[in-house]
């Protein structure tokens, strides 16, 4: 294997090859935020907030899918980062319907963590008052589509870990919305095993369990990377 | 078959087309046929038939004549003459006036700059061959490019070709055609894809469509062609399912070309093995984008994905994949037939070669037209294009679809190359050109393109999804008189924020028509702002200059 | 030395930030010798004055009645706080902006009634069509979130005003 090495932040860094940004500065503690992005799943870069500087190059690169190269210099948290980073936030807040105060995963809610960390006390933009709907077909599990941030965690961990490929991705543009089966409701499902893999890796209250009250729903993801080793090295 | 059979397979199509004294040609593209030209072509052959002149006179269907608005469109050679906006009731007038002097009522002008100031490369045989018909494609030299490669110029020799020639990618972006052709040929992988872009989908633009309609064994030889020189065994013609004459004639030029064994195993008698399908796409524009296009392909959603790794090393399936746009394969057997050096002298140092424009909007000639690299926008608009009807003033004109932006008038004499509209806040596109007089409100036309992009969003990535549709709502208040001094403010940062942070072109491109009129005509924005003071305005004008 | 004037208002809120603003407990005392409560739902004073140092909102603008007051208060407030989560992001009240007005009503007062089901209007501002936070209405100084913010968060803010400095409260408060 061969090594690379290089600067986040001015910091004189060293990797293997196919390590990626995001993988580096994680271990090296240096914050970059992450939604979309979950250990054990496969990355998409869709959420657009682990986006970091390349010096030389006025092109941003998702650091979640990009790999270090020898002699690159990585800025993680210039303003213009920050900006857009917040801007981010602010639409996700203004698409959903995100009340935290009355949310199963408020304080334990990935959405609700980055708008304090990256500092967003407000919202410039509209609110986009989007009428969606909740399914609590299923006998366990509900969904609640006005808190769907539609990062396809669920989506992924479903296809990726359990098999069932339960859940999928319906119409486009600000009308996406996260499914299970054909759009049928969640209860009907012929595919979903109820196994709740999804639930525990939804960032947000948009997948809770049904005896879960405001606050209570505490994700628990770790079982992700575990069940990854365990999975290799058999 | 080789040469020897191919040569006298066009011998004899020539030597069939010389026993009629004249070949009557109806445009059975898109826009004609719509307007019932297959009718027209069945009464003109009814009244030869009736007029006992079948053996020396021959009716023939065939692909776009360019000028559209005329259309339905009727042409006879080799007298030249083109008859515009024909009925089935004319085809007794038309088949009379053979021999003799023209139908002046129906006649449209052939002499004018729209005809002649035009360079056709891609659309040579667009209006003058029948689709439909392989034969006719052979008697214009079809299939001798790929022959003479396969038999005589190694892969590297090709790419080398194509390097020379400065193709650049005609669907958008354009980048080389030659380097994206050398590093798929340099990827490893077991097996290696073409496909052929055919999902165009700007508003206002059938420049891929029409060659699809006019020319399908074009497209297929230039596939070929490119899947030998990077070593692909299948191809796939990825169109839009509502385009279903091309995709009609596409399957037809396919079946014909297997026939003949120009498609399939052994290629020519050569080790050379290819085979092409078509694949169709439900009209989603971000499937022109080639991620989106390749997971389309491979029957899943058509999102894009983050770029690193790239088709060429990684595509379809996984294998190194060559995606070209319909109009560049289109161009690939002019360049092997007349060499790299004849196609790099057209157009200008950075844009070579022709570019196929779909002409539409506030102008007299609408219609397909394709000019070398480097003439201007005012040629285009004023010469072949005619100028503005009615009267009235030329304000803009936007080049590059949702993608791209709009151009004044002090602009007009700059040359059509890839850098110049870049330039100008625009792109080259894949060649949608819609002019606007003096009654467009740009913000209205940047609103019209930002609800296309919002609706054509795949939703993945957050600044596209959200981002288009707060452009979107935003450019409606202040088209409708009730956007504030702030809202546009607002509407600067968003464009910043969706250009620097979506994850493929569709977004990273949707606001450019924003910017673009914002630079040019902002005037129009402000007067429509409710705190709007044109005072301070001027005020704050007079300052910017002064710093500057 | 003078005291500065302080104000709080309650729009449409559950006067639940008006509840962790007295939680302060022995601070209160502290404060009662800086400020001067000059307009409030906690005194009784009937008229907003001619100019308030700082005032604390509470709650979203919803009806016609809170539109006026929140322009006539900013016209006669220096630093405007929105206070908690309705104040800034419109928070439970903006609940039912994916619905239009009158289905509200209609499923509050007629649906979900038994006995003599009826719409009031006599005495009751008008509901806006949607629910939104102040900061749409009229610039605000100071973002003050939660659901509500914790009796500690108000106290930092209150001291930062108090020692003459914008409070900077991005990583210590948060939505809900």
């Amino acid at each position: 294997m061969s090594f690379k090495t290089f600067k986040i932040d001015d910091m004189d860094l060293s990797a293997a090859e196919d390590d990626t940004i995001l993988q580096v500065a994680r271990e090296h503690d240096i914050f970059i935020p992450t939604l979309c992005f979950l250990e054990g799943l496969s990355p998409v870069g869709a959420c657009r907030l682990c986006l970091v500087e390349i010096k030389g190059s006025s092109k941003l690169v998702p650091a979640c899918v990009t790999q270090v190269q020898e002699g690159m210099e990585v800025l993680t948290n210039s303003e213009r980062l920050q900006k857009y980073r917040r801007m981010v936030i602010e639409m996700l807040f203004s698409e959903g319907n995100h009340i935290c105060a009355v949310c199963v995963s408020n304080g334990h809610c990935d959405l609700q963590y980055l708008a304090q960390r990256l500092g967003v006390d407000h919202n410039e933009l509209p609110y986009l008052h989007q009428q969606k709907p909740v399914d609590a077909s299923h006998y366990r599990f509900a969904i609640d589509h006005n808190r769907c941030v539609l990062c396809t965690r669920c989506v992924r961990v479903c296809d990726e870990i359990e098999g069932a490929h339960t859940w999928d991705v319906m119409s486009h543009g600000i009308d996406s919305q996260v499914i299970t089966d054909l759009m049928q409701p969640w209860g009907d499902s012929e595919t979903c095993t109820s196994c709740g893999k999804c639930i525990q890796v939804c960032p947000t209250g948009a997948l809770f369990k049904k005896s879960k009250a405001v606050a209570e729903m505490v994700k628990e993801h770790e079982f992700l990377p575990y069940l990854k080793t365990m999975r290799e090295t058999k | 078959m080789t040469l020897d059979e191919l040569i006298p397979f066009a011998e004899s199509e020539l030597e069939e087309r010389e026993q009629y004294e004249h070949e009557i040609h109806v445009c059975v593209s898109s826009s004609c046929h719509s307007s019932n030209s297959e009718a027209i072509k069945d009464a003109i052959q009814a009244e030869i038939d009736a007029k006992g002149m079948s053996k020396t006179c021959r009716v023939k269907g065939v692909g776009c004549m360019g000028i559209c608005a005329a259309g339905p469109m009727v042409a006879v050679d080799p007298d030249g003459v083109l008859y515009e906006q024909i009925t089935p009731d004319h085809a007794a007038d038309i088949v009379a006036t053979i021999d003799k002097s023209p139908d002046e009522r129906l006649s449209h002008p052939t002499d004018t700059p729209f005809f002649n100031r035009q360079f056709k490369i891609v659309l040579e045989n667009a209006g003058k061959i029948d689709p439909n018909s392989i034969q006719d494609y052979i008697a214009a030299d079809g299939y001798t490019a790929l022959y003479k490669v396969l038999n005589e110029v190694m892969p590297k020799g090709v790419i080398s070709r194509m390097m020379r020639s400065g193709l650049r990618g005609r669907g958008g972006a354009g980048y080389p055609a030659g380097l994206k052709w050398s590093t798929v040929a340099k990827a490893k992988g077991e097996r290696k894809f073409v496909i052929c872009n055919g999902d165009e989908g700007d508003p206002g633009a059938f420049m891929d469509r029409s060659i699809m309609e006019a020319d399908p064994h074009r497209i297929l030889e230039g596939m070929a062609i490119a899947a030998y020189a990077v070593g692909a065994d299948q191809g796939y013609i990825y169109v839009r399912a509502e385009y279903p004459l091309a995709i009609k004639r596409l399957k037809n030029a396919i079946r014909q070309a297997k026939k003949l064994g120009f498609l399939g195993d052994n290629i020519f008698d050569t080790p050379f093995s290819f085979n092409v399908d078509i694949r169709l796409g439900a009209g989603a524009f971000v499937c022109g984008e080639e991620t989106a296009l390749i997971a389309s392909v491979e029957g899943g959603r058509g999102n894009p994905r983050p770029r690193p790794p790239y088709p060429a090393a990684y595509g379809l399936w996984g294998y190194p994949t060559l995606i070209n746009n319909a109009e560049t394969l289109a161009n690939v057997p002019s360049i092997m037939r007349h060499g790299a050096g004849w196609f790099s002298a057209i157009g200008t140092e950075g844009s070579k070669g022709t570019k196929v424009f779909a002409l539409s909007g506030r102008v007299k000639n609408i219609g397909l037209i394709e000019v070398p690299m480097g003439i201007t926008l005012r040629e285009i608009i004023f010469d072949i294009g005619g100028g503005i009807p009615d009267g009235k003033k030329f304000k803009a004109v936007q080049t590059g679809g949702p993608s791209g932006g709009c151009i004044p008038e002090e602009y007009l004499d700059m040359p059509v190359e890839y850098e110049s509209l870049k330039e100008l806040g625009s792109i080259m596109g894949s060649g949608g050109m819609i002019v606007m007089d003096e009654t467009s409100s740009m913000v209205d036309v940047a609103k019209y393109f930002m609800e296309f992009s919002m609706s054509e969003s795949c939703g993945k990535c957050i600044p596209c999804r959200v981002g288009t549709r707060q452009m979107h709502d935003l450019l409606d208040r202040i088209s409708k008189g009730m956007g504030t001094t702030h809202d546009l403010h607002q509407l600067e940062e968003l464009c910043d924020m969706v250009q620097a942070t979506s994850l493929c072109g569709l977004g990273q491109s949707a606001p450019n028509p924003v910017v673009s009129t914002l630079r040019y005509f902002r005037h129009e924005y402000l007067e429509l702002l409710t705190d709007y003071d044109p005072d301070a305005a001027v005020a704050a004008d007079e300052t910017s200059e002064v710093t500057q | 030395m003078s005291k500065a004037t302080f104000a709080t208002v309650w729009l449409d809120g559950c006067s639940g930030c008006h509840m962790s603003f007295l939680d302060i407990d022995e601070f209160l005392l502290d404060l009662a010798d800086k400020i001067e409560l000059v307009y409030s739902p906690l005194v009784d004073n009937k008229d907003f004055p001619e100019m308030v140092e700082v005032t604390l909102v509470e709650g979203a603008v919803s009806n016609a009645d809170d539109y006026e007051k929140i322009q006539y208060i900013r016209q006669h407030t220096r630093t405007l706080i929105s206070l908690g989560d309705c104040a800034v992001t419109g928070n439970v009240p903006s609940m039912r902006n994916p619905f239009f007005v009158d289905e509200v009503i209609d499923r509050a007062y007629n649906e979900n009634v038994t006995i003599n089901p009826q719409v009031p209007h006599i005495g009751v501002p008008e509901l806006r069509p949607w629910v939104v936070p102040v900061h749409t209405i009229v610039p605000v100084d100071v973002y003050v979130p939660g659901c509500p913010p914790s009796a500690a968060l108000i106290k930092h803010v209150l001291t930062e005003l108090l020692e003459g400095r914008k409070p900077d409260l991005s990583d210590i408060a948060r939505f809900g």
